[in-house]
């Protein structure tokens, strides 16, 4: 085990792939001599060559599509968005193309492209957003969004593995952070099961990536009023864990869902639906949501700390929840 | 002005065997665009009959072009064809009882009702399924040379796209990278004047599309998408070029497109002088012709040919009329691929 922060999880994680499997390769904007724009890949040129670590011009279509037919004639792609936000310009080639071809056309698309996203850092409107809700609404599309340095490294290796298009959401605010330790052999983490970050009995949080840390430390102001709270870390999205949210809520009876998106029509709504229809009988109190505002992600800090759910709003809502 | 190369037609039986076809292969070629036709042709009496839902498309004019660039491909070599190109399809082997099980939504159709009229491929053949999105598929067939490209196979990858469709950005990206990285790759643009109602200067302002091709840093060539010798030579070229490093090539095939966008559309807008002008130029009669003036193609054969087509895709339409509706029980299967999908050769 060694001790590495969740930036350099995600970079032992491709480098332990491109090593074993000579199908995989790195393409994106200023992943080569540059090592990318967050250093993720400093030092793979060098190891892996430039046909492996390719530089591409300032075009996420031809990426993103480029990684479409590279997959579909055998290679493992992994492409690098210099920022999740950027991922608008590809949506075509990952939602028409890529989502679609192996359910209408049989040709299975292994590809990931990783994300960096998330704010808290005053990246404004076009560098910090959290799109996976909307990627997650779109059927063929996988959802990974990893919380801590160990997951960071077996679900990105899990990803790659993956028939699939995978979406891998790398939060920009954990990069640095956030360390911990991390096995130095190949493992890999499964999509769709989730991980009990705290064992709680009074009320359940079920969330993801950053938002983990978040309500970590609500967790604890309220363990000194003597509410214990559990954290449901659901790793991935889409698929999502469904049956650990349940088991969850069944324990707990009271249900916090939480995220660092925007709230109406995020995925948050998904997993509160689905616990009003099967565990309706369950429940002391309704579901609770708390999510950013329904506007753009915010420049100055003042009110992008309005916008991302701070501690106290987490403290504030498991509150009246223990309370109810 | 025009910067693009303007090519000229072949001209002699000697000049085709110097560019890789013998009679028997000129004959195939032939046959081919006769199926190409007839499939088209058999698929709009069945839109008619109300046997295929949704609406139909064609391209007729545009048997040459298809044909021709496909006839030059290698059987390694992939391509992402789109709704003008049957003759792609065809002239890498898929069996037309299919394609008419796909125009009518059943399921042994390459995409087994899932996706209807010419969005299908059969990826056996080296073919890619085309979207709606056009030109999404540049993208992906430049993605297909940048794989042969690092595994430094000896293949190429051919995109299609329309001149309407080469006003989006795709185009542009695709051109941009497969330029920047000389990527085994030859871009074929269906240049067929009419993007749905609109024409060509409203969807760009040079002469040509291939002039564009300079600015990429590679060739761009014109030539009469008609002339399906001249399509296959410079085809020929151009992929020949792309398997030896020599990078892409930009081949702007200049036709009509004979008929409407679809088949609600009667294409008023077309004036009628361009389409007599242009039926001048009918692809399959201007093949004929040149067949019979330099190949010595005889009546027999010709009638022992145009016989064969029609009986093999009279058969082709009984079987894909015998060919069962889709279950809606397996609607939700395959959306998601397994690892087991990936067990085919080309994924190992």
């Amino acid at each position: 085990m060694a001790e590495l922060t969740y930036l350099q999880a995600i970079s032992d994680g491709l480098r332990t792939e491109m090593r074993r499997d000579k199908r995989v390769f790195l393409i994106g904007e200023d992943v080569g001599v540059y090592g990318g724009a967050f250093k993720v890949s400093l030092g793979f040129q060098e190891e892996f060559g430039p046909w492996r670590v390719i530089d591409a011009p300032l075009a996420e279509t031809a990426i993103v599509g480029g990684c479409t037919g590279a997959a579909l004639m055998g290679l493992r792609p992994v492409a690098e968005m210099q920022f999740a936000d950027f991922i608008s310009c590809a949506w075509d080639h990952l939602v028409t193309v890529a989502a679609k071809q192996r359910w209408r056309a049989g040709t299975p698309v292994p590809m990931v492209v990783r994300l960096p996203s998330g704010g808290g850092f005053s990246g404004g409107p076009f560098h910090s957003q959290n799109p996976e809700s909307s990627f997650a609404h779109i059927p063929g599309l996988k959802c990974v969004c990893p919380a801590t340095p160990e997951d960071a490294k077996g679900l990105l290796i899990s990803a790659i593995e993956d028939p699939n298009p995978v979406l891998y959401f790398e939060h920009k605010h954990l990069y640095r952070r956030i360390k911990g330790e991390v096995p130095e052999e190949r493992y890999t983490t499964p999509l769709g099961k989730a991980r009990t970050h705290r064992e709680g009995d009074d009320v359940s949080v079920i969330t993801w990536g950053a938002m983990v840390y978040t309500a970590d430390e609500a967790a604890q102001q309220l363990d000194s009023d003597g509410v214990s709270v559990e954290i449901l870390d659901l790793r991935t999205v889409m698929p999502w864990d469904k049956a650990a949210v349940l088991e969850s809520v069944r324990k707990t009876s009271k249900v916090l869902v939480l995220h660092e998106d925007t709230r109406s029509g995020g995925f948050g709504g998904e997993i509160a639906a689905t616990i009003a229809e099967e565990a309706f009988e369950d429940l002391d109190a309704p579901v609770k949501r708390l999510a950013a505002p329904d506007t753009p992600v915010p420049f100055s800090p003042v009110l992008e700390k309005a916008y991302i759910p701070q501690v106290d709003d987490v403290v504030g809502a498991l509150r009246e929840l223990a309370e109810y | 002005m025009a910067i693009a190369r303007e090519a000229q037609p072949v001209g002699s039986l000697h000049e085709v065997r110097e560019a890789g076809l013998d009679r028997e292969d000129l004959l195939g070629v032939y046959r081919n665009m006769l199926v190409t036709r007839g499939v088209e042709e058999r698929g709009h009496i069945l839109y008619r009959q109300g046997k295929i839902p949704g609406s139909f498309y064609t391209g007729r004019g545009n048997e040459a072009a298809s044909v021709g660039v496909a006839t030059a491909m290698g059987p390694e070599d992939v391509g992402a064809p789109l709704h003008r190109d049957m003759g792609v399809h065809i002239t890498r082997g898929v069996e037309p009882w299919r394609i008419f099980a796909q125009y009518m939504g059943r399921q042994d159709g390459p995409t087994h009702g899932r996706d209807g009229n010419v969005h299908m491929a059969d990826s056996q053949l080296g073919l890619i399924a085309m979207v709606s999105h056009l030109p999404a598929m540049l993208p992906v067939a430049t993605g297909c040379a940048l794989a042969f490209r690092i595994r430094e196979e000896p293949r190429v990858a051919v995109g299609w796209f329309g001149e309407g469709a080469s006003a989006r950005g795709d185009a542009h990206e695709s051109m941009t990278f497969a330029g920047t990285r000389k990527l085994p790759m030859v871009f074929v643009c269906d240049n067929n004047q009419w993007a749905y109602s609109t024409p060509t200067h409203y969807e760009f302002a040079t002469e040509h599309v291939a002039d564009r091709a300079d600015a990429y840093g590679f060739e761009g060539v014109v030539v009469d998408g008609t002339d399906v010798l001249a399509v296959y030579r410079e085809a020929r070229r151009a992929i020949d070029k792309a398997r030896a490093g020599g990078g892409p090539t930009l081949l702007e095939c200049l036709t009509l497109r004979m008929e409407g966008h679809a088949v609600h559309d009667d294409a008023f807008y077309v004036p009628k002088p361009l389409f007599e002008r242009w039926a001048e130029s009918d692809p399959i009669e201007r093949f004929r012709t040149w067949l019979r003036d330099n190949a010595e193609l005889t009546d027999e054969e010709e009638d022992e040919i145009a016989s064969g087509v029609k009986r093999h895709l009279a058969t082709a339409l009984e079987r894909a009329e015998e060919s069962p509706q889709p279950d809606p029980a397996n609607l939700t299967e395959g959306v998601y691929a397994s690892p087991e999908d990936l067990d085919t050769p080309h994924h190992k």
